[in-house]
């Protein structure tokens, strides 16, 4: 048992590696009809081929994650959803255990792997999550010809994440940390042909990288405070702590928390990272890595309530991006837009209410965004598979031909807007009674703990309009039978007629199930007042919506929104404030700094040598041969030094 | 007892440059098995140094030889090896081998290939070249070191000038009157030594811990020191004569101008300067470290506005090399296992991105990025995955050789000697993380401009381009060709997401595309298909050819490596850490 976390670790490891090694290897018989054919015209071998690469990618791809899966499960076994009945995190020693310790002629390093309460929860998430994605990729990506390093991507990711999940030592968590950003990378910029594709994807992972230092820094101080890195000694020591060292540490990781969890100020590569395939926006722009930031502060927890004014700084921040997001998704017209929002929103909430001081309801509600807004992206990637575009404007009465998907995905948005007896229900009322709870205990100051509450109430609104208007948008109303368009780029294939095959459709009805039911896996903890506020303030937004919507089906019901479309479909214009703060500045000192290399420094080193060629110039003409002017030269010099003799003495 | 290693490290490449002398006309026709065979010995008895060597022991200098030299100076020859020096000896003997396998193995080509322009005196040179290099990390007598460090310049100065690109001559005497003039200052600053102290003995200087020498003439040898040293290094603003040198470097001195000649100015700083002069360090140490953060964000803006790729290797070398001397600077055990990381680490992954560059430079017949034009993971999948995995190794990602010498400098930052100040070394380690994201945007815009986006190959035909496109094609895809074909009935296949036809393929380190070829950035795995590999070159035609062989073999153990310390760092961080508490005894 004890080795379960290392083996959940490295089976999606080695399968990154199998991957990307072996489907590739010519089978037998391919490598024959290649040898006979290699002129055009082996196409056909060539195809099967590459399917036969294909297929073999893809069992290397799902068996390991299958196998972690089931550790992670049999590692949340005992004690299964403990941590959100409020148990905390340790009330069970941890299962794992230490393979050595790195020495760094400092505070060492140590390898540690363990799953307690909180990891084992997550473990199941990100496992479960993974290989529904792994098996949905399967038919999504089924052409594709660079399929085994996508599937062997997603394997890498997932051992990262796992790293994450069970690490025992902050700085082993981090190296899982930033492979997850690196696989991030990887895969949005899946179609790199696309040069937006290509951008979206550095983006991604510079603005993580910028928060990821901040991270880095705030591991150091609370290593060097805690004489260790190991978690469990850093939160045994955090009473010992001072303020002003816990403040520091906490703010610095909450840095690294926004970029990774898209919250503002670090929150804009996340819509853009919508480039990527939709299966992968579901696990690492959804489910899983975004979430990561939220684990953190879960998994610190401690060392935050001991700070304070971070505790405020994370309320603003929360409250402010979930209020935005919210109104910046009501007005997309992409449909992965929509989601992408309204991930950075939802993420947002988790983050309220770890500012509220409720880590459970942070980590319920994680949980169940988890699964059904995976559940929601992977049934868009059905109706973007179905329609060849992600645009919702070219979509339309979808009920019809997409059934299965309909279903699913009006439970997903049920779930986000917290009706009812879905998920979302339980875990958004449980956030929501910890903010109300916020106002009167007094762990943030007065305003933050105000404004938090009264964003997170306007936001339940927000959600019920933006997710109505996406459903309506995209089930019903007329069908537009456009001619088929160029599809734009980075989304996937064209129309087919029919749902999309069973290995996509299994996964979507999977992932339904506990999208709907989750909630009830808790005790309930319902306050009431709160709950049939935030239902009534969700279908508040909805019916508003469908108001505008019954009034014209064919026009955009984002039009309710008047003058403030425009910046909300442009997200306030952040983005174009740090082109114009941050990145040409710094283009345009890079270009002054290769201008300055070429002139000031080298042309010190160049000035140096001409000087000394001057130099040498002006006394070669001493040195001109001429007898004449060497005997003048010589008689000067004697009638000085006679000269002088006779002066000075 | 086991000192004749030492020896026969150094005589074996120089009675192989001296035999080449000795016996021309006999020896050119086996150029190729020679060059090989002797810095394959010179290998193997680095790995036998690597084996034999007592881990247990590894802050004292193992395999002693220590012979008088010239008795009247009172000169000895005086060798030894000990947790700093084995990892650095280890690399250059691996780094000099690889040059020789990637120039002599297979078929000579043209171009840089072996059999190019004065083949014997080129493995003359480089055999000289790593008697140098190998002598400087294992001689322990500071004017032997003083001699080493000397004897690397004049076959690198002959290495630029002579196989060099078009300014060769510019940049081959801008390198050796640089490098000659910081010697010099260095020179000085041994004699000063010597003079205080009346023994040249590293080993004898290090145990005194500046004992003996004042204050004010320790920061005058150590500034004098430093600044020979940070030449070498090289150190902001004494950089600039190292990316013209670079730039005009064949590859393989490229790779061992990055590899290891950099890293004999970083050594003299673990290795005399600090241990020697305890309190010079103390002194001028916020200095260094001012101008190591200054050459991480400087080196690194640099690189974001280049446009030749060489250039912004060369650059990024200042960028990592900030990253060491910050380390040094800090004065703590962390800080100088951070240095000493970075420093090997740095070793192996700019040597492979040279080797990258002078890949594409020899396809392309450029190394001018908007010229390349991108697309390169379409048309050539497997260089554009190494290159991937390299850059990513280089801009520091975690699980791989680049992060944990610069995470551990920027640590020794956060808590510097106590002797230093405090506030200025946090003020660094900002500037240096701020550094360390600039790294990133430099490399991620290189790769996305260079191997993403379809692929624009301007100096071919259109009618070629349309071939290549359409499909099948004898010149096409290079290797991918005869099993890229489009998948037929696949009303999927639309142009746009669809990768400029079949040939696509792998995209990352270690992605694969293609259609049925592997690829990856395990060159272990292309391994496989050498066969496939030749059976397809001849039809080659003008189309720029993927990975060969010769340099499959010659970046496999780079990668690697490069894999191996940033998943086990512990492999290098054990062996040097109880040498560099020993060399700090005096200063902490």
């Amino acid at each position: 048992m004890t080795t379960f976390p290392l083996l959940a670790v490295l089976l999606p490891f080695l399968a990154a590696f199998a991957g990307l090694l072996l489907p590739r290897l010519p089978h037998r018989r391919g490598r024959a009809a290649e040898d006979l054919a290699p002129t055009p015209g082996a196409g056909t071998a060539a195809g099967a081929a590459g399917e036969r690469a294909n297929t073999r990618a893809a069992w290397i791809a799902v068996l390991p994650t299958a196998a972690s899966a089931v550790l992670a499960v049999w590692l949340a076994w005992g004690p299964g959803f403990a941590f959100l009945d409020g148990e905390g995190a340790t009330t069970s020693p941890p299962t794992g255990q230490t393979y050595g310790t790195i020495v760094t002629g400092g505070v060492p390093i140590s390898l540690t792997l363990q799953a307690d309460n909180l990891s084992g929860i997550l473990g199941v998430l990100v496992t479960l999550v993974a290989l529904a994605v792994q098996i949905y990729s399967v038919g999504y990506l089924k052409d594709d010809p660079r399929y085994p390093s996508y599937s062997a991507f997603i394997s890498l990711f997932t051992s990262a994440m796992l790293l994450v999940v069970y690490a025992g030592d902050l700085l082993v968590l981090y190296v899982g940390w930033e492979i997850m950003g690196l696989c991030s990378y990887l895969l949005i910029g899946h179609w790199w042909e696309d040069r937006g594709n290509s951008r979206a994807a550095v983006k991604a992972f510079l603005v993580t990288r910028l928060g990821d230092v901040g991270f880095l820094f705030g591991i150091f101080v609370l290593g060097l405070a805690a004489g260790s890195f190991r978690v469990a000694d850093v939160l045994a020591k955090v009473p010992e702590m001072s303020p002003a060292t816990l403040v520091t540490a906490t703010m610095l990781l909450l840095a690294g928390v926004a970029g990774k969890s898209a919250q503002v100020p670090l929150h804009t590569w996340l819509p853009d990272a919508m480039a990527g395939p939709t299966p992968i926006s579901a696990l690492i722009h959804a489910a899983t890595m975004v979430a990561a930031g939220i684990f953190i502060v879960a998994r610190l927890f401690p060392a935050f309530l001991a700070a304070r004014p971070t505790l405020d700084v994370l309320a603003v921040i929360a409250a402010l991006g979930m209020l935005g997001a919210a109104l910046a998704a009501l007005a997309q017209d992409d449909l992965k837009r929509v989601l992408a929002y309204s991930t950075v929103s939802q993420l947002a909430y988790m983050a309220g209410g770890l500012a509220a001081g409720s880590d459970t309801s942070a980590v319920f509600h994680l949980v169940t965004h988890g699964a059904f807004k995976a559940l929601l992206f992977l049934s868009a990637g059905v109706v973007i598979h179905h329609v060849g575009s992600n645009l919702m404007s070219r979509m339309g009465g979808l009920r019809r031909e997409l059934p299965v998907t309909f279903v699913a995905t009006t439970i997903g948005f049920a779930a986000l807007m917290g009706l009812p007896p879905a998920s979302g229900f339980f875990s958004k009322d449980s956030l929501l009674v910890a903010m109300d709870g916020a106002l009167t205990t007094g762990g943030l100051t007065d305003a933050a703990a105000l404004l938090l509450y009264a964003c997170a109430l306007a936001t339940v609104a927000v959600t019920g309009a933006y997710a109505t208007r996406a459903w309506l948008r995209t089930f019903f109303g007329e069908a537009t039978p456009a001619a088929l368009p160029e599809p734009e780029p980075g989304t996937a294939h064209v129309v087919d007629g029919r749902e999309a095959p069973r290995s996509m459709l299994v996964p979507v009805a999977l992932l339904a199930l506990p999208a709907l039911l989750l909630g009830f896996a808790v005790e309930p903890h319902l306050a009431l007042g709160v709950a049939a506020t935030s239902v009534v303030l969700a279908l508040l937004g909805a019916g508003v919506v469908y108001a505008f919507w019954r009034i014209d089906p064919g026009a955009d019901p984002a039009r309710l929104l008047g003058p403030f479309r425009v910046p909300c479909e442009r997200a306030f214009y952040v983005d174009g404030l740090y082109a114009a703060l941050f990145v040409r500045p710094v283009m345009a000192l890079a270009r002054l700094v290769v201008s300055t290399d070429d002139r000031v420094v080298d042309g010190a080193v160049r000035g140096s040598g001409r000087s000394a060629r001057g130099l040498s110039g002006a006394l070669r003409f001493a040195q001109n041969g001429n007898v004449q002017l060497y005997v003048s030269g010589l008689l000067a010099g004697v009638l000085l030094i006679v000269v002088g003799a006779v002066v000075f003495t | 007892m086991m000192g004749w290693l030492l020896v026969a490290l150094l005589a074996v490449p120089l009675l192989g440059a001296l035999l080449l002398l000795l016996a021309p006309h006999a020896l050119r026709p086996h150029l190729r098995a020679y060059g090989l065979v002797l810095s394959g010995v010179t290998l193997a008895l680095a790995v036998l140094l690597v084996a034999a060597f007592d881990y247990g022991q590894a802050a004292r200098p193992q395999f002693e030889i220590d012979l008088p030299w010239i008795a009247g100076l009172g000169l000895r020859f005086h060798l030894g090896v000990d947790g700093i020096s084995l990892p650095l000896v280890a690399l250059t003997a691996l780094l000099t081998f690889l040059c020789f396998v990637y120039l002599c193995w297979g078929r000579a080509r043209a171009g840089e290939q072996l059999m190019g322009a004065r083949p014997r005196a080129l493995v003359f040179t480089l055999l000289v070249l790593e008697v140098g290099m190998i002598g400087t990390f294992l001689a322990l007598d500071l004017l032997l070191f003083f001699v080493f460090f000397e004897v690397v310049l004049i076959p690198m100065y002959f290495l630029i000038g002579i196989w060099g690109g078009e300014g060769r001559r510019a940049a081959s005497v801008k390198f050796i009157l640089y490098t000659l003039l910081g010697s010099v200052v260095m020179l000085l600053g041994l004699l000063l030594v010597w003079a205080q102290t009346g023994t040249l003995d590293i080993e004898a200087l290090a145990a005194a811990h500046g004992a003996g020498m004042a204050r004010s003439v320790q920061i005058l040898a150590f500034v004098a020191i430093g600044v020979g040293l940070a030449v070498k290094t090289p150190m902001w603003p004494l950089h600039t004569w190292l990316p013209d040198a670079h730039t005009e470097a064949p590859t393989v001195g490229s790779v061992l101008l990055a590899g290891v000649l950099l890293k004999m100015g970083t050594y003299g700083f673990a290795r005399i300067a600090v241990p020697i002069l305890p309190e010079g360090a103390a002194a001028v140490a916020p200095w260094l470290g001012a101008l190591a953060v200054v050459g991480i964000v400087y080196g690194a803006l640099a690189c974001l506005a280049q446009r030749d790729l060489k250039r912004m290797i060369a650059y990024s070398s200042v960028g990592h090399i900030g990253f060491v001397l910050l380390g040094f600077a800090t004065l703590t055990p962390v800080g100088i296992n951070g240095a000493l990381f970075a420093n090997v680490a740095h070793g192996l992954i700019t040597g492979l991105l040279f080797f990258l560059a002078g890949a594409v430079k020899d396809r392309y017949h450029t190394a001018d990025m908007p010229s390349l034009g991108g697309g390169m993971l379409a048309t050539l999948p497997r260089l554009g995955s190494v290159l991937t995995f390299a850059s990513i190794a280089s801009l520091g990602l975690p699980g791989l050789a680049g992060f944990w010498g610069e995470m551990l400098a920027l640590f020794g930052a956060f808590q510097p000697a106590n002797v230093l100040p405090r506030p200025l070394f946090l003020t660094y380690m900002v500037i240096g993380g701020l550094g360390a994201v600039l790294t990133a945007a430099y490399f991620l815009v290189m790769l996305s401009r260079v191997t993403h986006g379809r692929p624009r190959r301007p100096a071919r035909p259109a009618e070629r381009v349309l071939q290549v496109v359409g499909g099948p094609s004898p010149g096409g895809g290079a290797l991918d060709t005869p099993d890229a074909g489009v998948p037929d009935g696949d009303a999927h296949d639309s142009p746009d997401e669809r990768p400029v036809a079949p040939l696509d393929a792998g995209d990352r380190p270690g992605e694969i595309g293609g259609r049925l070829v592997e690829v990856g950035d395990r060159p272990g795995e292309i391994r496989r298909q050498p066969g496939h590999i030749g059976r397809q070159r001849d039809d080659l035609g003008d189309q720029p050819e993927d990975i060969r062989t010769h340099e499959l073999l010659a970046w496999t153990p780079l990668v690697v490596l490069i894999l191996l310390f940033g998943l086990w760092p512990g492999l290098l961080l054990s062996l040097t850490t109880p040498a560099v508490q020993i060399l700090l005894g005096g200063a902490s």
